[in-house]
């Protein structure tokens, strides 16, 4: 049996207390550092926002809750269904177009989610090509003469966000599939496991802590998500957080109920962990040959076929094509030269962006499987919960702790050199980064950490026996088993930047602008239409790093270039 | 060999990216040094003011820097303190302009130019803020569907003959919020209230989408009233595609006549500007806000969205001329700034979004 499921003998070394070294201490300084945003909107949240608890209580909250939970509901289910069951299919079977599926299924993280939704909405809304259609076929008029599923309802927004949330979950499932030890499935298949039973039993059980990563990813992003909901007149609790924000003219109401939106987060998370319990499942060895893949009879190819095409025609081509559409129709009055340098601008921000998450996220992973303490545990739990925390609200909490340090430093200086130093920081695209840094830890942390659990504890106490140290055995045993996880997260961490918009929005520096923020000065008064250009090349420049990230991925698989 | 490939790209994208952020970072600050310059934080659509810009920076040779967002500048502002860069801030409606005040991030103008140009009732009377642009919230009415007259005011918005028939966007919209305000300011709260339920009794589905969508829908038959903005019908006649869906619709400007609040005049809101309390720039602040209320800037924003300019004189576009004349309600906007918190308590209260 290649797979140890121990209870308790799972951490590698310091089991007793907290011990201060390079890991904790760097790992605990970093954590604050990124969780500075977090604690602002704390400091927000303690300002009063007068009577606006009874108020809301009263009136709109158990709705906004309501919604809340039944939008987590839905995503969650539509995640884990197109996520996981892709996953499997085009890791470990073989049917016609396969090779395309592997990439192609991670080509709706490129579709931004509200866009998705602008051009659902322009699609199946009652002045939509679809309803106009049916209309002029059967003669209705009014809405009273028939009926059509509404698209600016509940169902559509969890419908718009499975779809484009899902590769979250597929992308984590695969890894976790890929890096799964042949034996294990080998041993399964010898003990009379059909492809089913393989999979529900040995792979899934295996996969459950990458797959949660994924699903609680995608849960963040649903309920931090403003544009999608707003649009499609779902009242989640985003939707309070604004009124009360804006409307109100509360900033102290909004960050209180952006802490309570952490709330149901970390609740999640607990109730997974929970579920989970101890145990832990690891690879006793890292010998592993190419997978063995199921091929499949021509009706389950043909099933197979089409479960993939489905998520990849709802959340890619369909909203990719109605954007193709608009944008050759409007081609000339859109196309503009400065396109070049927002999209340089988007690049440069995800890519640096990308890679400081990437070795924060890997610092701290490993830093907490060195010490596994509740302290630190808690500390970098905190650290990346940034994600769920709604774009414009983590702006507000970085802005804080920035003109904070900005005027401080500049008070000294003239108080001691009599010179003015002005905003160092503040408006710079340095506090730009730090925001996506500190929004999308979690993806990177999420990836790295699920990649290490699958790593066992064996691998740490042979490299160190061996006389390496920790960073010795990090560098040269953990992190090329985690070339997967660490590529995961790259993609999804610069992905997740080149479509990030308020928290851009509101910290960029004077005439700068991303194509996210272009799209949507264009888009957000309803002029989808001369924004599609704009959109498309976010979609275009967002795709071409998916395809070589994922790639990468299937290639990290040592011993897969075998398969092939 | 492929592993020693992807770890040169990986190094090549390391030093490509720290090189690219040295780049926009240097730029930045090379922005920042300019002399002649003025910061504004806006937020205004930027291909709205852009146009005027141009035109101030050409003639006085101004630089004209700014930041766009439709929210989260009024703390950035707090946030960046007595080093704020930020010089001038504008603004979309009378809530947002009142709101900035309150927060105290601004300080008052004393420009006589300023008082000659906009009317009163459009500026603080302590000088914080000033309005630019005047738009009026109307009644859109079905051609085919809604004879010509047969609604003629806000109030009867909620008679029962609309059931099912009226289209809004989100009840906590600011324009609709304004909206409110101004009931509650002439009728009272507990009338503001039975308006807008009896508004929410008439819907023809929950409130969704923007001011054009309901005019759209009302094009489409889905509902036969709308309430809109004036502008936002002006951009669909100006688009080729919406045109038809705007032309299907009529455009009423309501409580145009009749004794007492019948005929106090359609509800109008306001776009305007600040001056930054801290700002780094403020003779060239000033300046830009002159500029702004220019009888050249004022024909410009009359060009470019289609709205009413605020001072008195300045041409309209053409198409606001064929809307033709209307009476807006005259009283003071920071009337109905004063009500915004109860309105929103309202539309929770009934439950209007839900």
């Amino acid at each position: 049996m290649s797979v140890s499921a121990d209870h308790r003998a799972a951490a590698p070394t310091h089991r007793i207390g907290w011990r201060p070294d390079f890991w904790s201490v760097g790992g605990l300084s970093i954590a604050v550092i990124v969780m500075l945003p977090v604690l602002a909107v704390a400091v927000i949240a303690a300002g009063s926002s007068g009577d606006i608890w009874p108020h809301l209580s009263q009136t709109v909250l158990p709705h906004l809750i309501r919604t809340t939970l039944l939008l987590m509901l839905g995503v969650g289910a539509g995640v884990l269904l197109l996520g996981v069951g892709t996953g499997w299919l085009v890791t470990m079977c073989r049917f016609p177009g396969r090779r395309v599926f592997e990439w192609a299924l991670l080509a709706p993280l490129a579709m931004p989610a509200y866009i998705t939704a602008y051009t659902y909405v322009d699609f199946l809304e009652f002045a939509g090509p679809v309803q106009t259609l049916l209309r002029d076929l059967f003669g209705w008029r009014t809405p009273r003469d028939y009926w059509f599923p509404e698209i600016r309802s509940l169902g559509g927004a969890i419908m718009v966000m499975a779809c484009v949330l899902y590769p979250y979950v597929y992308l984590t499932a695969r890894t976790a599939f890929l890096q799964q030890s042949v034996c294990v499935l080998e041993v399964s298949r010898t003990l009379g496991h059909g492809p089913w039973a393989v999979f529900r039993r040995v792979a899934l059980p295996l996969a459950r802590p990458a797959i949660a990563v994924g699903v609680i990813l995608a849960l963040m992003e649903a309920i931090g998500d403003f544009g999608t909901v707003d649009y499609f007149a779902v009242r989640t609790l985003t939707a309070g957080i604004y009124d009360v924000w804006l409307g109100m003219g509360s900033a102290a109401g909004a960050a209180q109920i952006a802490l309570s939106l952490l709330g149901f987060v970390l609740l999640l998370i607990y109730v997974e962990r929970l579920a989970r319990r101890d145990r832990r499942f690891h690879d006793t060895t890292a010998r592993v040959r190419a997978l063995p893949q199921f091929t499949l009879s021509r009706p389950r190819a043909l099933l197979a076929f089409l479960a993939c095409l489905l998520p990849l025609m709802l959340g890619f081509l369909i909203p990719g094509g109605i954007l193709l559409k608009m944008a050759v129709g409007r081609f000339a009055q859109s196309w503009d030269s400065a396109f070049l340098g927002y999209a340089l601008n988007s690049l440069t921000l995800a890519a640096a962006a990308a890679l400081v998450s990437v070795v924060i996220g890997l610092f701290l992973a490993y830093g907490q499987r060195l010490h596994n303490t509740p302290l630190q545990r808690a500390v970098t739990r905190l650290a990346s919960i940034g994600y769920a925390v709604p774009g414009a609200v983590l702006a507000l909490g970085v802005l804080i702790p920035f003109g904070a340090f900005d005027n401080l430093v500049d008070d000294w200086m003239r108080a001691q050199f009599g010179l003015s130093t002005g905003l160092l920081l503040s408006g710079t695209v340095i506090a730009l980064i730090f925001a996506y840094v500190v929004r999308f830890l979690a993806l990177s942390f999420g990836a790295v950490e699920s990649g290490l659990a699958q790593i066992t504890p064996s691998m740490d106490m042979a490299a160190r026996s061996l006389g390496n140290g920790p960073g010795a055995a990090l560098r040269r045993v953990h992190v090329p088993l985690l070339r997967g996880p660490v590529l995961t997260a790259v993609l999804l961490v610069f992905v997740d930047c080149m479509k990030e918009l308020p928290a851009t929005l509101i910290l960029r520096p004077f005439n700068f602008d991303t194509l996210a923020t272009h799209v949507y000065t264009y888009a957000s008064t309803g002029r989808l239409e001369d924004s599609a250009l704009a959109a498309l090349t976010i979609v275009l420049v967002a795709l071409l790093p998916v395809i070589l990230l994922s790639r990468a991925i299937a290639a990290a698989r040592p011993g897969h270039a075998a398969a092939h | 060999m492929k592993k020693l490939a992807g770890r040169r790209a990986a190094m090549r994208g390391l030093v490509m990216g720290a090189a690219g952020i040295a780049a926009l970072f240097v730029g930045g600050g090379m922005s920042a040094a300019f002399a002649q310059e003025v910061n504004v934080y806006s937020y205004r659509q930027p291909y709205l003011v852009e146009p005027l810009f141009a035109k101030f920076t050409e003639q006085s040779g101004i630089k004209v820097n700014v930041i766009f967002a439709k929210k989260g500048l009024d703390e950035r502002i707090a946030a960046e303190g007595k080093n704020s860069p930020a010089d001038v801030i504008l603004t979309t409606d009378i809530a947002r302009l009142t709101g900035i005040v309150e927060k105290g991030i601004t300080q008052p103008v004393d420009a006589a130019a300023l008082d000659e140009n906009i009317p009163a009732r459009y500026r603080d009377p302590d000088d914080h803020w000033f309005g630019l642009t005047v738009r009026s919230r109307v009644v859109y009415a079905s051609k085919e569907r809604v004879a010509e007259g047969e609604i003629t005011t806000y109030e009867a918005l909620t008679d029962e003959k609309w059931k099912g028939r009226i289209c809004v966007r989100s009840g906590t919209n600011k324009y609709n919020i304004a909206l409110l305000s101004s009931i509650i300011a002439h009728h009272g709260e507990q009338a503001a209230k039975d308006w807008l339920l009896g508004i929410k009794d008439n819907l023809a589905r929950k409130p969704q989408g923007n001011d054009r969508a309901q005019i759209k829908a009302v094009a489409q038959g889905e509902c036969d009233i709308a309430i809109g903005n004036t502008y936002y019908y002006a951009v669909m006649l100006n688009d080729p595609e919406q045109r038809p869906a705007a032309e299907a619709v009529r455009m009423v400007f309501p409580n145009q006549s009749g004794e007492g609040l019948a005929g106090r005049g359609a509800h109008v809101n306001l776009s305007g500007m600040a001056m930054a309390k801290h700002a780094p720039n403020r003779d060239h602040a000033e300046k830009l806000m002159l500029f702004l209320v220019s009888d050249e800037a004022q024909h410009i924003y009359a060009e470019v969205n289609n709205e009413y300019p605020v001072k008195p004189g300045v041409a309209w576009s053409e198409m606001v001329k064929g809307w033709g004349e209307f009476k807006a309600d005259p009283l003071p906007l920071s009337e109905i700034a004063k009500h915004r918190r109860r309105a929103i308590e309202i539309v929770n209260e009934t439950g209007f979004d839900d």
